[in-house]
């Protein structure tokens, strides 16, 4: 007896110890699971604020701009129809060019002009029209800078180096540029790399010739084999125009695919077109006209390096010179990016926000929550309060819960099927996407609340019941309202669902470019509209660099709405809740 | 739970026959609250309740005994059409509350179940305030003209279950925040609320301390003053003490009923004299 007992002990502690390292292996395995998770959502969260940056500020740039009486007001009568179409556009341009006087060329000019958008001038055109006195007078505009600039000034797209000139220099102005010229190889460093990546893409054609010629050996089809030698012998003629241009005995020119340099000296700044041999003088252009007299060597003056190559930013030297003097003239200043927020959408980043799609959002969750809130419930408390069991109305469960599972984009056809074609409503309206989101939402909604009714003891139940409620009362009366913060959570969850939801939009025409958020009253349900997950998808596909920043945002900003919903969920269950 | 379903043929049969040792009408100078006659119940086509029969007097206490799943839960149910709440029940044969068929179609539920009063095993107050308790009932079935009436009908109620004294100044607190013995009476009170005539009572005592229990038993003999009272429990000794009349189930049927007294101390079927003395069960 004794010896049984002991060998009952053994075999328990043998198996314990085993027992024990398979619960820690497993709590192991747990914790892990949780910390890769956190992982990969902070590195979500980093990587998304990070990218969105730069889009939450906006560099402004600030001109005076003159409203001549001929310009804007064309009939000179100060009507509004008159003032309408005045050449807004044009008194901008004139304030610009009055900044830089020198520029005529019309390439340059186009240059110029490329530091904003156009679209500015609706809102000086409003401006306007609001009050008629401002014709003939001045008034300092601000209009957010182009967002190629914005982003050079941001430091986002353009390497570049400022280095203090080593030897004094002088600049004699010439016809249409400029001569700069040093005692010493003040700009040997430049040359050097202007040499080192015409070398770079020399090595690199001559290489692809080897390779051409050396394919062309093993084929056979003389057709291909021509092909073939003609790419060799094309690519060998670059390396030997390349060849010609480093060189340098004729002067080294920079070219697009090399970085380019600038000079700033006596308040003007120069671009080196062609460098002397010998790199002790070059010639230049003037981009702005040096404001002092030149007489004699400046030995104050800056070698500005852009080492991006022109051909890889979407900015040109000139704009890069000029927005770094507006800056300096105190004409930019970088602030919040309000337009972010007070804006719809637009073709030019810096003036596209997110708040038609905001409206857009708001608009079609109030008409998805009137939709499928009232009808899941109802249809939750008929199904799990009333219904017979049997077998048409276990068919019905099977099916909402089958819809539960169907992809989204197939709501989005039955709208456009149903909703469009059949009943004719209007396309990317609020309306109705909001009814095909209820559609999504409501096998949701129903299934949450049905687990939720039935959470309810049905001690409540048989109490209600025993004091002589009829079943529709005791429903209304003790059930609803315990299981009210679990309907609410639910949908919740599928109002919120709805909101990042945007397959079935695709389908019905919201992801039109809509340039006007849709107002805010009963009207706006029918006007098109987009919705935030639709705008994320379309920055996400904008050609422009600055939306890249604008979709990380954009995406902060759903989440943020999201995380609000949520909030209101959590804290209308604690309101709600009850004990029982 | 037994299964009917794998009973002999003969031992069903001998279930069905009116063998069950059953002394009625009821004992002399009282009169009959519920008259049962033939009641069977299947639950999904599975005999729960084979046909019983039985006259239950007024103002006094019936206790309904006997071992687990014998279908003592299941008549009680039966009286204030409870079982309709249960999809696949199915009751058959005639309950008569002062003459009047609970079975008629005619009969709405919701009016029989104010007449017949219920509370549970667990008390079950809504989680709402002990007022509310209480006053939901009178509400729904209009039983007070204004606020002062049914004030009234509160403090009434409350004082007949005995908890006035333990609630009265504090009528707004949660429902759910009194103790077990006193939900248990809350319950009470709201079942006496709407002014039933018979109060159905299943296992009331068996969620509830001895304490509790002695408290709310002293209750039920009060409340034999005004109604008929039924009460389902699994305590042959609670039985003894608070019950008149006691009916003995067995395997879904009516075994033995009669006065307290003698089935306690001369039961006539074996099966009776084996439970209660703990033979089995």
């Amino acid at each position: 007896m004794s010896r049984d007992t002991r060998t009952i002990r053994d075999a328990v502690e043998a198996r314990l110890a085993k027992r024990h390292r398979a619960e820690k292996r497993f709590q192991f395995y747990g914790l892990s699971a949780i910390a890769l998770a956190v992982g990969f959502l902070a590195l979500l969260l980093i990587s998304i604020i990070g990218q969105s940056v730069t889009a939450f500020s906006a560099h402004r740039i600030t001109l005076p701009v003159t409203l001549e009486a001929g310009l804007v007001d064309p009939a000179g009568d100060a009507s509004e129809e008159s003032l309408r179409r005045g050449q807004y556009n044009a008194a901008i341009q004139a304030a610009l060019r009055e900044q830089f006087p020198g520029v005529e060329d019309r390439t340059a000019l186009r240059e110029l002009f490329g530091l904003y958008s156009a679209v500015n001038a609706a809102r000086l055109l409003n401006a306007v029209v609001e009050d008629p006195a401002l014709v003939g007078e001045t008034l300092d505009f601000t209009l957010p800078l182009g967002d190629d600039a914005d982003l050079y000034l941001k430091g986002a797209t353009v390497e570049e180096s400022l280095r203090r000139g080593p030897a004094p220099l002088s600049i004699t102005l010439e016809d249409g540029g400029a001569r700069l010229s040093s005692d010493a190889a003040v700009f040997g460093d430049f040359a050097e790399t202007v040499r080192r990546v015409a070398g770079a893409r020399i090595d690199t054609a001559l290489a692809r010739a080897a390779a051409a010629e050396a394919r062309a050996e093993t084929l056979i089809d003389a057709d291909e084999r021509e092909i073939l030698l003609a790419e060799a012998e094309r690519a060998r003629a670059l390396a030997a125009t390349l060849e010609a241009r480093a060189d340098g005995t004729n002067g080294l020119s920079p070219g697009a695919q090399t970085p380019s340099l600038l000079v700033r000296a006596a308040g003007g700044v120069f671009a080196l077109d062609q460098i002397a041999p010998g790199a002790a003088s070059a010639r230049a252009s003037v981009i702005v006209a040096p404001d002092a007299a030149l007489t004699g060597p400046v030995s104050d003056w800056t070698l500005w390096e852009l080492e991006t190559p022109p051909a890889a930013r979407l900015i040109t030297d000139r704009q890069i010179a000029w927005t770094r003097t507006l800056e300096a003239r105190g004409l930019i200043e970088n602030g919040f990016n309000h337009w972010l927020f007070t804006n719809a959408d637009s073709r030019e980043p810096e003036l596209a926000g997110i708040l038609g799609a905001l409206i857009g959002s708001i608009l079609t969750m109030i008409v998805t929550m009137f939709l499928a809130v009232p009808i899941g419930v109802g249809a939750a408390i008929y199904l799990e309060e009333f219904a017979p069991k049997n077998r048409f109305t276990d068919f019905i469960e099977v099916n909402i819960n089958n819809l539960a599972a169907v992809p989204s984009i197939v709501f989005g056809l039955l709208g456009l099927a149903v909703f469009i074609n059949v009943f004719g409503m209007p396309r990317s309206a609020p309306l109705l996407g909001g009814m095909v989101l209820a559609l999504m939402t409501l096998p949701t909604v129903i299934i949450s609340s049905r687990a939720a009714l039935k959470a309810v003891p049905p001690s409540i139940r048989e109490a209600a019941l025993g004091v002589g409620a009829s079943r529709t009362q005791a429903v209304f009366h003790h059930v609803l309202p315990l299981a009210a913060p679990g309907i609410l959570t639910g949908s919740i969850i599928g109002l919120a669902q709805a909101l990042g939801e945007t397959a079935p939009l695709l389908m019905i025409g919201m992801v039109a470019f809509i340039a006007d958020p849709p107002s805010l009253g009963l009207s706006g349900f029918t006007e098109p509209a987009t919705v935030m997950p639709v705008q994320i998808f379309l920055w996400s596909t904008g050609a422009e660099r600055a939306f890249e920043a604008r979709t990380a945002a954009a995406i902060l900003i759903l989440l943020f709405v999201m995380i609000l919903f949520n909030a209101v969920a959590i804290y209308l269950r604690r309101r709600f809740e009850r004990r029982w | 739970m037994t299964n009917y379903a794998n009973l002999d043929r003969d031992e069903r049969d001998a279930l069905e026959t009116p063998a069950a040792t059953v002394y009625h009408p009821a004992p002399a100078g009282q009169t009959v609250k519920v008259s049962v006659k033939d009641v069977a119940v299947t639950y999904g086509g599975k005999a729960a309740l084979y046909k019983v029969g039985m006259e239950i007097p007024d103002r006094s206490v019936t206790a309904c005994i006997g071992p687990s799943g014998c279908g003592k839960s299941t008549f009680l149910r039966c009286i204030n059409r409870m079982n309709d709440t249960i999809d696949n029940a199915r009751v058959t044969g005639s309950i008569r509350i002062d003459g009047q068929e609970v079975n008629d179609r005619a009969v709405d539920p919701v009016v029989l179940r104010a007449r017949v009063g219920m509370v549970f095993q667990k008390p079950n107050p809504f989680p709402k305030t002990i007022y509310e308790n209480i006053a939901y009932g009178p509400r729904i079935h209009g039983l007070a003209a204004n606020r002062e009436e049914l004030d009234q009908i509160v403090e009434t109620s409350l004082k007949k279950a005995g908890l006035w004294q333990e609630v009265a100044d504090r009528l707004t607190a949660p429902g759910t925040s009194l103790s077990g013995g006193q939900q248990q009476r809350l319950v009470i009170a709201r079942a006496i609320a709407v002014n039933p005539e018979v109060i159905l009572m299943d296992e009331p005592c068996s969620a509830l301390d001895p304490i509790a229990t002695a408290r709310v038993e002293e209750l039920i003999d009060e409340l034999r003053e005004n109604y008929a009272l039924i009460i389902v429990t699994h305590s042959m000794a609670q039985a003894a003490r608070v019950s008149q009349m006691t009916a003995f189930f067995h395997l879904g049927s009516l075994v033995e009923y009669g006065p307290t007294e003698e089935i306690f101390t001369n039961p006539r079927d074996q099966r009776t004299q084996d439970y209660i003395t703990g033979r089995f069960g």
